[in-house]
């Protein structure tokens, strides 16, 4: 029990202090997992749009292997990137692993298809008998997918926070295709790990604290957003 | 002027004939409805009318033009559709009702007032700022026609509009529309399988049976003439019964039902084949043998009761005299005069009151 409290009383003066290393750690984390959000909304929102309005040919395929997708291990995921950007692999010459693109390429492979799918979910939602009718009131093609964004903004809303939730708290496909390197590729996640590998855990705490705090802060923006009433 | 018409039109769903229109033309101003069972097509004949679905073959002509492919949306955006449920976007009253405006381009200058007029004569100002999610029935289905009216269109398309709200807010809302829909001269094409909606509001009826439109008339032509049994069971008769013309004298034809005499006041032929149809509100029923007294009643045919149906404060009695007789009657007369099975009565009605229908062909 001892260890506990000697843990978060350290994590705790750590974070006071405002240590340099965690601070670098936290921002790090921020940027990378940050734009592999918004790398999955911009691809997974057209996707989950084109899945749910779309009719063609192995529509149905593609939306199985979105839902599973939407469960995929990071480690898997960690491993597929790792041997596609190797140094010896297809795109080993843009040598990018061990750099923050190729966590960001991971993160973005884990979050696009829980965009995805949850876009593809808000949106057949809507009944049909609603895009009949903004078409029965002369809404253009354009004009009816912007109607249709605007309905269904609260779940798409959940989506971006599950994405976020996902890649953040990941560690497995960041340890492996980052390989946690100080001050270049080490997360809140891989650096927490680490540290509770060698014992320092008010290290360990002090982190995984920063992690809740953002998840927290995150998520309580976008919930106030979708709170907020409409204009 | 006519505002939009069908030309040769069909449609078909998987292979099977839904819909097989050839002419239909709504006149600037007119309220057309079109009522039909369930299933008969009603739905599918609007959304081809409103350019929601494009039609197997035949031409769908607005102001006389046909319109092409590329340019649908631009005469969509000269009618507006209402659906039977409301159908708003999760934002407030007002934003509704200026969606089909901005959907236009109108600047936010001439939208307003607009918007603000159309409120007003629905009666729903104080909603402007409400979330319109929070809305009652009634009130929503207001909403959905202000935000179709706002637009000025050229031709309505209401698909059902009433069918969701409880009586009391159907009835004002169809009186409110009524007189909306006649000071604006707005042309009209109502779909509706409730024909006291198309009794209250439309100019002409089409009955539409099966994908086809097997009568269009006036409303009063078409509740007291219809011309088929299945036009009269949909508009409310509910006796019909065959018969043959014994003879036609002073505008008055004498018709043998069942081995009952039975006066029309309509034109036939003596020795034709006709089919009598009789709406149960237009006959009286007495206790006993009634002998013909003092009344302007011409028929009175003694039978038997055979059954008593209660629906709400009024019941159906059937009365067996020599064919089933349907009579519409308050329940407390079915106390007062004991109508129970097996009771005797004389069913009476007047000779105008049956319609008759000419099976040889010759109508």
């Amino acid at each position: 029990m001892a260890l506990v409290w000697d843990g978060l009383r350290q994590a705790l003066g750590l974070l006071a202090g405002g240590d340099a290393d965690v601070f670098g750690i936290t921002l790090r984390s921020l940027e990378i997992s940050g734009a592999a959000t918004c790398l999955s909304l911009l691809l997974g929102i057209p996707l989950g749009v084109a899945l749910a309005l779309g009719r063609f040919p192995g529509r149905g395929l593609a939306i199985s292997l979105v839902n599973t997708g939407m469960g995929l291990p990071p480690v898997v995921v960690g491993l597929f990137v790792s041997i596609l950007l190797w140094r010896s692999g297809p795109f080993g010459f843009l040598e990018w692993i061990y750099t923050p693109i190729a966590m960001v390429l991971a993160q973005l492979a884990i979050a696009a298809p829980i965009v995805t799918g949850l876009t593809l979910a808000a949106i057949q939602q809507i009944p049909d008998r609603f895009r009949l009718q903004m078409r029965g009131l002369g809404a253009s093609r354009g004009q009816l997918l912007w109607v249709l964004l605007r309905e269904a903004r609260l779940p798409m809303l959940a989506a971006a926070m599950a994405g976020f939730g996902g890649v953040i708290s990941e560690v497995g496909a960041s340890l492996m295709v980052g390989g946690n390197i100080r001050g270049q590729t080490r997360v809140l996640t891989t650096a927490t790990v680490l540290a509770a590998s060698k014992g320092n855990f008010d290290v360990a705490i002090a982190l995984s604290v920063l992690l809740l705090a953002i998840m927290f802060l995150v998520n309580a923006a976008l919930t106030w957003i979708q709170q907020r009433r409409a204009p | 002027m006519t505002v939009v018409s069908l030309t040769d039109v069909t449609v078909r769903y998987a292979g099977a004939l839904v819909l097989e229109i050839p002419a239909l033309e709504l006149e600037d101003g007119q309220i057309l409805a079109v009522i039909g069972p369930n299933g008969s097509g009603k739905s599918t004949l609007l959304r081809v009318l409103g350019l929601l679905e494009a039609p197997a073959a035949g031409a769908v002509r607005v102001r006389g033009a046909a319109v092409p492919a590329g340019r649908r949306l631009e005469a969509r955006r000269r009618m507006a559709t209402v659906f039977q449920e409301a159908l708003l976007a999760d934002t407030t009253v007002q934003e509704n009702v200026a969606l089909g405006l901005r959907f236009r381009g109108v600047p936010a200058a001439v939208r307003r007032p607009r918007v603000a007029r159309w409120l007003d004569h629905f009666g729903i100002r104080e909603l402007a700022d409400r979330p319109a999610r929070t809305l009652s029935g009634g009130e929503a289905q207001r909403v959905a026609l202000a935000r179709a009216l706002v637009l000025e269109p050229e031709v309505l398309l209401l698909d059902e509009p009433f069918s969701a709200l409880d009586p009391p807010s159907r009835d004002t809302l169809l009186a409110d529309l009524g007189r909306i829909l006649r000071r604006e001269r707005v042309s009209t094409v109502l779909v509706t399988h409730e024909r006291t909606e198309a009794r209250a509001l439309a100019d002409r009826v089409a009955v539409l049976i099966r994908g086809r439109i097997v009568q269009l008339d006036t409303p009063e032509r078409l509740f007291q003439a219809p011309v088929s049994n299945e036009v009269a069971r949909f508009v409310g008769v509910e006796t019909i019964a065959d018969g043959r013309v014994l003879s036609v004298s002073a505008g008055l034809t004498l018709v043998d039902v069942g081995g009952q005499k039975i006066q029309v006041a309509a034109e036939a032929a003596a020795g034709e084949r006709v089919r009598v149809c009789l709406r149960p509100e237009d006959v009286t029923l007495s206790p006993g043998d009634v002998g013909a007294g003092v009344s302007s009643a011409r028929n009175r045919l003694v039978g038997s009761v055979t059954r008593v149906v209660a629906a709400g404060p009024e019941a159906r009695v059937v009365v067996d005299c020599g064919f089933p007789l349907v009579a519409l009657v308050t329940r407390r007369s079915v106390e007062e005069l004991g109508l129970v099975e097996g009771a005797r009565v004389t069913a009476a009605f007047k000779a105008t009151a049956p319609h008759l229908i000419r099976l040889d062909g010759t109508a």
